[in-house]
């Protein structure tokens, strides 16, 4: 029941990223593009998505738990510490590079093309790094 | 007005796949997070169960893409063309900078702030400019 409920709100998002144009590498190189002919649509992506997310966790986390499990798994870390300024720089400049992020290069497997995989493959290589670094530091 | 509706319906969508996600499992639609719960086995989801979830999620984004590219006028996207060392290195720094530091645009950008976490908030910042430093170098090169 939980993997039905996880594919429907995976099918959700992947729908919402393709109809905002995320998995449009060259839209959100646009977008990042702020020097040059700027295409400011992610933006509104952007903000509707937030402002949706902000009323909706208001509502939902009012609950003592969710639906089909005992809590939420909220993040307790609330620290900005290097780590986090670290990696926020090197996945903005990865993001630059190529304009794919995480989600949108997954949904991007939808169209079947070579450029999508390959990045998949090298970004699980890249998490797999990070993580052997990060028992070391 | 279909460039300022797509966006707008898109970004609800994306919102309130990220409420379901809270209100069904508890848990943060962290694209980056989830995926290295799915593939790695030294994370707090090792139960069969937990990696399945997080499975079929994943499975469910390029099905997704496809309905609304089937349901809609939108073009499926042109890929390429990429410089191969810019695909290898761009694709090696997001999965590094996403797990160092704990999220991407999904999981800092969207939930993160709408959560007011001011940690997410710095993240996005740092992330955005960093990347729009970067397409204004890149396109000088």
């Amino acid at each position: 029941m939980k993997s039905l409920t996880s594919l429907i709100v995976g099918v959700i998002f992947g729908v919402g990223l393709a109809l905002s144009g995320m998995t449009d590498r060259a839209k959100v190189i646009g977008f990042l593009d702020i020097f040059g002919e700027w295409v400011p649509d992610l933006l509104l992506v952007m903000g509707v998505a937030v402002c949706t997310t902000y009323i909706g966790f208001r509502i939902v986390l009012r609950r003592q738990t969710p639906l089909f499990e005992v809590k939420f798994f909220l993040p307790s870390n609330r620290q900005v510490d290097i780590r986090l300024i670290t990696g926020a720089s090197l996945f903005g400049l990865g993001w630059g590079l190529v304009g794919y992020c995480p989600g949108p290069v997954l949904s991007s497997l939808a169209y079947l093309q070579i450029e999508p995989l390959i990045f998949v493959i090298m970004m699980l290589i890249g998490m797999t790094a990070a993580n052997r670094l990060r028992r070391h530091l | 007005m279909s460039n300022i509706i797509f966006p707008i319906i898109g970004g609800a969508f994306i919102g309130v796949a990220v409420i379901s996600l809270m209100l069904i499992l508890g848990h943060i639609m962290g694209i980056s997070g989830l995926l290295w719960a799915a593939v790695s086995n030294k994370s707090e989801s090792n139960s069969l169960d937990d990696k399945l979830w997080r499975w079929t999620l994943i499975i469910g984004l390029p099905l997704g893409t496809l309905l609304a590219h089937s349901l809609t006028s939108i073009a499926v996207p042109e890929q390429g063309p990429v410089n191969i060392v810019m695909l290898l290195t761009g694709a090696f720094l997001v999965g590094f900078g996403t797990k160092l530091g704990n999220g991407c645009t999904s999981g800092h950008g969207v939930c993160g702030i709408g959560r007011l976490s001011i940690r997410s908030l710095v993240a996005t910042v740092i992330f955005i400019l960093v990347a729009m430093i970067t397409v204004y170098g890149a396109g000088r090169i």
